[in-house]
């Protein structure tokens, strides 16, 4: 048996239900690797004493019946859990305590799983680099200086450096998919509805989704099981038929028709990306796959509705951080000052242009000129998909226009980092799930993922594919473990 | 179209973010360099497209009008900056 860190979720479940190892010596492995491992900056908050306590109880009375039975797991710190800070990467939630628990993670925590800690991201799940958060930039155990991508940074790089064994994330734009790309491992952005967004710190309420992010699509499946559900706490909460998707898991995706678009084929993309995504498409045919040339024609135009929607509904909910109820405040001559100083020392500076931006999209005389035009666009960026799905399957494209990039990069640069997301954000703007699974590495040995985009809650058709690409492809993490001295 | 300093302090005061006049041209080099890339939009004509307003294509469904939480006063204060026994303290309102 290899040293318990190393092995995947899948592993450890059989393992501790064979009583092979116990709660116990899981949790002792993750929290030494993770006390190692401090110059990553993952953990916001640790939960390592009270991991410990639970992760024994569990096995004085240990229950097998469980999907992650006493299997310690660290989380986006974008999820409220009772009692344990909830900081959403933002000094003005810094001493923010909640006194209820999300409804993805009590849903781990009712199949076994015990919460190791809550992991950094980008300020209110703002960014593609976690370099916005109030707690500082997360490295990327791929390279020194490296960024894991964002707004799940401090996710992905904890689950590549193996201090979590899943973790889960949120995508609102890319969150999950473009830091599963950046640092070689799996990420699936679930369709709206399919993941609860009671307790998750909101950000855009039309686009966020949670979901999970995993070593390799097997331990995504099982993930995945768990945290979706239907949940009557949250009002768009879609109440469909969910498969199991770990046991329907099948690696026999013969004659299924994969759309290429060609309007991903973007202007200045790196020729390894190119290489990558035609790599994808060999892959896709060895599994038996047909490869169908789809359009997508207003793929250009997802990114400018994107930076309208987005920051409107952030504007709209971050109006609750006004020094009152909770969080940071900061002292004012009046009330209007005290908001004022409060949100101006609170927020960090992405964060207070996003909300500029979606205050000015919805303010007075300026509503139908952009947020309006923005509502349509995603209408027609949406109908495209639905166009494509009357001919395939199921759509292949790159994750992320680049490999990652060091700290520091692009942080002057708004509009460029933005673009990050190029691939990743029409797939929030229509609802739909995406998985990215890691494919190949640049010339730098960085990794690259491939996405694929699946119809409305046919998660189970794209994870299957993911399956069987994954097998084909046969990545392998080039990681040192530089960062353990 | 640019977005002038009269605008961003406009804008900064609707959004409850105080500014000073350096951090004002420092979001107005930001956002106009962001609305530059948002105007893209005007390409397209949309005078007959239907606006897109929720993604998940169901009805809201009705409830109960019933109280699910109970006694839960001390929990909603517990995180508040500032209180006063029941209350939530905020600067003077009415001289």
């Amino acid at each position: 048996m290899s040293e318990i860190y190393k092995q995947t979720l899948s592993e450890l479940v059989n393992n501790i239900k064979n009583k092979k190892i116990s709660s116990e010596e899981i949790t002792k492995s993750y929290i030494a690797r993770s006390e190692k491992s401090k110059i990553l900056n993952t953990f916001v908050t640790s939960n390592f004493d009270e991991a410990l306590k639970q992760a024994k109880n569990f096995d004085k009375k240990p229950n097998f019946n469980l999907k992650l039975p006493g299997i310690p797991i660290a989380v986006k710190d974008l999820f409220c859990t009772k009692n344990v800070k909830t900081t959403a990467g933002s000094k003005i939630l810094n001493n923010f305590i909640p006194t209820y628990e999300s409804t993805v993670t009590q849903n781990m925590w009712n199949e076994g799983a015990i919460l190791l800690g809550k992991l950094n991201c980008d300020e209110f799940a703002m960014g593609s680099s976690n370099e916005t958060s109030y707690f500082g930039n997360v490295q990327s155990p791929v390279d020194e200086n490296l960024v894991p991508g964002g707004s799940s940074g401090g996710s992905a790089s904890a689950l590549a450096a193996k201090l979590t064994p899943v973790t889960i994330g949120t995508d609102t734009g890319g969150s999950i998919r473009q830091p599963a790309s950046f640092t070689g491992t799996v990420g699936l952005k679930p369709t709206y509805g399919s993941c609860s967004r009671y307790g998750i710190v909101a950000f855009a309420s039309s686009l966020d989704q949670a979901g999970p992010m995993s070593q390799n699509v097997k331990d995504c499946a099982l993930l995945h099981n768990v945290i979706s559900s239907y949940d009557e706490k949250d009002s768009t909460s879609i109440d469909f038929k969910r498969s199991n998707y770990s046991e329907q898991l099948s690696k026999n995706i013969k004659g299924k028709k994969i759309g290429i678009p060609k309007e991903y084929r973007v202007e200045g993309m790196p020729k390894e990306i190119e290489d990558l995504w035609q790599k994808g498409i060999n892959y896709a045919k060895d599994c038996g796959a047909e490869i169908v040339d789809i359009s997508l024609p207003h793929t250009t135009y997802a990114l400018p509705t994107y930076y309208i929607v987005a920051p409107a509904e952030a504007s709209s909910n971050l109006a609750r951080y006004d020094g009152v109820k909770y969080g940071f405040r900061s002292k004012g001559e009046n009330l209007i000052d005290m908001y004022e100083k409060t949100r101006s020392e609170g927020f960090g500076a992405e964060v207070q242009r996003r909300i500029m931006i979606g205050t000015y999209v919805l303010s007075s005389g300026y509503y139908d000129a952009y947020y309006l035009k923005a509502q349509k666009v995603r209408k027609l960026i949406k109908s495209d998909f639905d166009e494509a799905y009357k001919k395939v399957d199921a759509i292949l494209t790159p994750s992320t226009p680049s490999a990652a990039f060091k700290i520091g990069e692009k942080k002057d640069d708004p509009v460029s980092m933005y673009l990050n997301d190029i691939f990743t954000v029409p797939v929030n703007l229509a609802g739909l799930p995406g998985i990215s699974i890691p494919a190949g590495h640049d010339s730098k040995g960085y990794p690259l993922g491939l996405q694929i985009i699946g119809k409305a809650f046919d998660e189970q058709n794209i994870l299957d594919i993911a399956y069987a690409m994954e097998e084909k492809i046969n990545f392998k993490n080039k990681i040192t473990d530089w960062w353990i001295k | 179209m640019t977005i002038d300093l009269k605008t961003i302090k406009h804008i900064a005061r609707l959004s409850r973010i105080s500014v000073t006049d350096e951090k004002a041209k420092k979001l107005a080099v930001d956002l106009n360099s962001i609305f530059d890339f948002i105007e893209k939009l005007n390409e397209l004509k949309t005078d007959k497209i239907q606006p897109l307003t929720s993604i998940a294509e169901t009805t809201l469904k009705l409830r109960n009008d019933e109280i699910k939480s109970k006694n839960i006063r001390e929990e909603i204060i517990k995180n508040s900056p500032e209180k006063n026994e029941d209350y939530f303290v905020v600067p003077k309102v009415i001289e």
